[in-house]
């Protein structure tokens, strides 16, 4: 049984993008800010911080999920996959990260990072989503930049590609 | 916001974890997906001393069919419900309501029996456990009891469920046919219904029809295929509804009457 006492910081280590990573934690400590302040992985953005907004959605195992409807400790063991792993380590840009670029997805920028994760996620178990479909998984987000349009666009476009 | 201080325990087994309840009791909550109850801690509406996770405990993540019933464990999440191969041939009631749970991201960690546990009035998941007649199987270090749906939902976020008691499973009972229908309305899909009415044809000319959002819990009734669609005038009024952000009391009441004969007349329109 694993037990984190509420006046104690444990060591919590998983794999973070393909790379192990450690660090002390409340028990009360979310992924996000675990993520943010502990490993510096400041990629993942934090909006509402009650699982509304979708701007701090990760991959853990692969599933798509609030990263602050997590808590740091739950993540132990697992995979977690954020935007930082999308671009190549020479800079270049993901088919969708691209396909977001063409198609004016993104203005300020703040809600891309979750909404890249959950369309990650999305089109790998449905690579040809309808635009219904699409908006679907998008209600799952909030972007007061875009009005949407160019996101699904962005998903039509990269989907049309994929085999 | 931040989650107040808790301990934070992951027990081995489901046997430990009632074991843990059963020294903490009221001091603790049952963490299973927390797509509620995470939101509730970051907003500080729940402060327990004690945390029990039981999201990846193996043997509770299983979805079992038997004596004519589908058991779904407390660790399975409604996405993995919703892929499951056999939900649109056993529960098609089911299958037509969970996508509209919350978000494919939090379905994806969110559990069926964590959305029975928390028991909000407009929840889908209820609401079809109710009108389906569906068991509650808990489980304390004192005994193991099963509640009817209907007498495990007592109100708003309230439940007949025990401080000591964990939910180790919900049963739904196997759809006699595939004649269903279900309809919400809400502000943006996925989130919470304004009202949600759920509609099946049993064998028969039996109907039975489930309502959400519009009372304090789900409400289940059965009717003749013929009267089926008349039930609702009288019905808006015995529910009342509630004023809340999202809609008036009279608002509810409105939408029940003009989409509660809709989702009937789909359900019968339905192939048998």
């Amino acid at each position: 049984m694993r037990r984190v006492n509420k006046d104690e910081r444990a060591r919590i280590s998983f794999t973070l993008n393909g790379r192990a990573v450690a660090g002390d934690a409340e028990s009360r400590m979310l992924l996000t800010d675990f993520l943010r302040y502990v490993v510096g992985a400041t990629g993942t953005h934090v909006g509402c911080e009650h699982g509304v907004c979708g701007c701090c959605t990760v991959l853990i195992d692969g599933a798509a999920v609030r990263g602050c409807l997590t808590l740091a400790v739950q993540a132990e063991g697992r995979a977690v996959t954020t935007v930082e792993a999308l671009a190549s380590p020479d800079g270049s840009l993901s088919a969708l990260q691209q396909a977001f670029q063409q198609h004016h997805a993104l203005q300020c920028g703040f809600c891309t990072p979750g909404i890249l994760m959950s369309f990650t996620d999305y089109l790998a178990r449905n690579p040809h989503p309808t635009e219904d479909e699409i908006r679907k998984v998008l209600s799952g987000h909030l972007c007061r930049c875009t009005g949407y349009a160019g996101i699904v666009a962005a998903v039509l476009a990269v989907s049309s590609n994929l085999p | 916001m931040k989650p107040r201080r808790f301990d934070y325990v992951r027990p081995d087994s489901a046997d430990e974890a009632v074991a843990v309840l059963a020294e903490y009791g009221e001091d603790a909550s049952v963490l299973a997906g927390g797509q509620s109850l995470m939101a509730m801690l970051n907003l500080r509406l729940a402060e327990p001393a004690v945390l029990i996770d039981i999201a990846s405990l193996k043997e509770l993540d299983y979805i079992r069919v038997g004596d004519g019933k589908v058991e779904v464990g407390a660790a399975v999440t409604q996405n993995r419900l919703k892929d499951w191969p056999e939900l649109a041939g056993k529960l098609p009631l089911l299958a037509a309501a969970l996508p509209f749970v919350g978000h494919f991201q939090t379905r994806n960690k969110g559990t069926v029996c964590g959305s029975i546990a928390h028991a909000d009035p407009s929840s889908e998941i209820p609401l079809v456990l109710a009108t389906l007649g569906g068991e509650v199987v808990l489980r304390s270090h004192r005994d193991a009891r099963v509640l009817a749906a209907a007498d495990f939902q007592r109100g708003t976020l309230t439940t007949a469920r025990e401080p000591d008691e964990l939910i180790m499973a919900v049963r739904f009972p196997l759809q006699p046919t595939g004649r269903v229908a279900f309809r919400e309305v809400a502000r943006r899909h996925g989130d919470f219904a304004i009202i949600a009415v759920a509609a099946c044809v049993d064998d028969g000319d039996t109907v039975r029809i489930g309502i959400g959002g519009v009372a304090d819990r789900p409400a289940a009734r059965r009717a003749s295929a013929a009267a089926a669609k008349d039930i609702f005038e009288s019905l808006a009024f015995e529910l009342k509804g509630y004023d809340d952000l999202h809609a008036s009391a009279r608002l509810r009441r409105d939408l029940l009457r003009r989409i509660g004969p809709v989702v009937v007349e789909e359900a019968l329109r339905c192939a048998a």
